[in-house]
């Protein structure tokens, strides 16, 4: 089983990565970019569980570890 | 005064944290290994400055679920004196024992460089050989650094008096201008609301000789040493 959680940053948090790109972008003339936020995608595989137990399991561990609360949110989906 | 410095994979300020207690301070020292479940009966625990795991994931994510974070966790709700420097600080805010977070610096470049910062708060185990206002040079190097934390958060930072140093100008002044890495309204460290838990991106541990450019350091691990002896 395999799963794919996406990990962003908050509305509002300041995102220096994302402006980064954003800026790069105009400079190669790409002007209706109009904002970029970065984020971070995880791949996870699973083993020895039924769908139901990841269902709890997954954002569990997005809360606990892959996502950080006070500045990032998740989302996730199976991908098979 | 017993001084204990952890030690995780990545640490690369906890010889010099321990040289400067051990050495220049006298104090009686020891490393902490991550890995064990035992504090060593101190009476400070130093979380130092490096890349804890690489940095991977955040700064300070993995190294937030080592072992001895369990018994730091415990020591730190039992009132002990935990300070956190710099990547210690980032775990600190990862274990939730101080609040807030880490962004990336603004300019997205590391820093490593001699800052001022003002001591905002000196009623705290760890800034009491501070005057109330006093500006102290110390130098910081860190990719995140950038003290992110939402309103609520920060309002009540504000009125428990939490906000210890922020960057400012070297007269004092607190400005965008002195805020290198873009941190909310300039903090450069917090403590936690009983004050024994102390998280700082400025490295002290730096500034504890003049031959180095700076004693100012000195100024935090005294504090420290005086309070303890202000308690027996």
């Amino acid at each position: 089983m395999k799963v794919r959680v996406l990990v962003r940053l908050k509305n509002g948090v300041l995102d220096p990565q994302g402006q980064t790109v954003r800026h790069a972008l105009h400079v190669l003339g790409y002007h209706q970019i109009k904002d970029v936020r970065q984020g971070k995608v995880f791949e996870i595989e699973l083993e020895g569980i039924d769908q139901e137990t990841a269902l709890r399991l997954i954002p569990e561990i997005a809360d606990k570890v892959l996502a950080n609360p006070i500045i990032e949110t998740f989302s996730w989906d199976f991908l098979d | 005064m017993k001084f204990g410095v952890v030690v995780f994979p990545g640490s690369n300020c906890d010889y010099d944290t321990y040289y400067v207690l051990k050495e220049i301070l006298n104090q009686p020292t020891f490393f902490l290994w991550h890995k064990d479940h035992d504090l060593k009966g101190v009476d400070c625990v130093i979380l130092p400055g490096g890349f804890s795991y690489g940095d991977y994931l955040r700064s300070g994510a993995i190294a937030r679920f080592s072992p001895l974070m369990e018994e730091i966790i415990e020591f730190a709700q039992k009132g002990g004196l935990v300070l956190g420097i710099c990547n210690g600080f980032q775990i600190l805010l990862e274990a939730g024992l101080l609040e807030g977070a880490m962004l990336r610096n603004k300019k997205l470049k590391f820093l490593c460089q001699t800052i001022s910062i003002r001591v905002e708060n000196n009623k705290i185990p760890f800034t009491r050989e501070a005057r109330p206002g006093q500006v102290l040079r110390i130098p910081i190097a860190h990719f995140d650094g950038n003290y992110y934390a939402p309103p609520e958060i920060l309002d009540k930072l504000k009125k428990n008096d939490q906000i210890i140093f922020r960057y400012c100008t070297e007269t004092g002044e607190i400005n965008e201008e002195a805020n290198v890495n873009g941190s909310i309204e300039n903090i450069a460290g917090i403590s936690n609301t009983s004050g024994n838990v102390l998280g700082m991106m400025p490295h002290p541990e730096r500034a504890a000789e003049a031959l180095l450019g700076s004693c100012d350091g000195l100024i935090i691990f005294k504090s420290i040493i005086n309070f303890q002896k202000s308690i027996i």
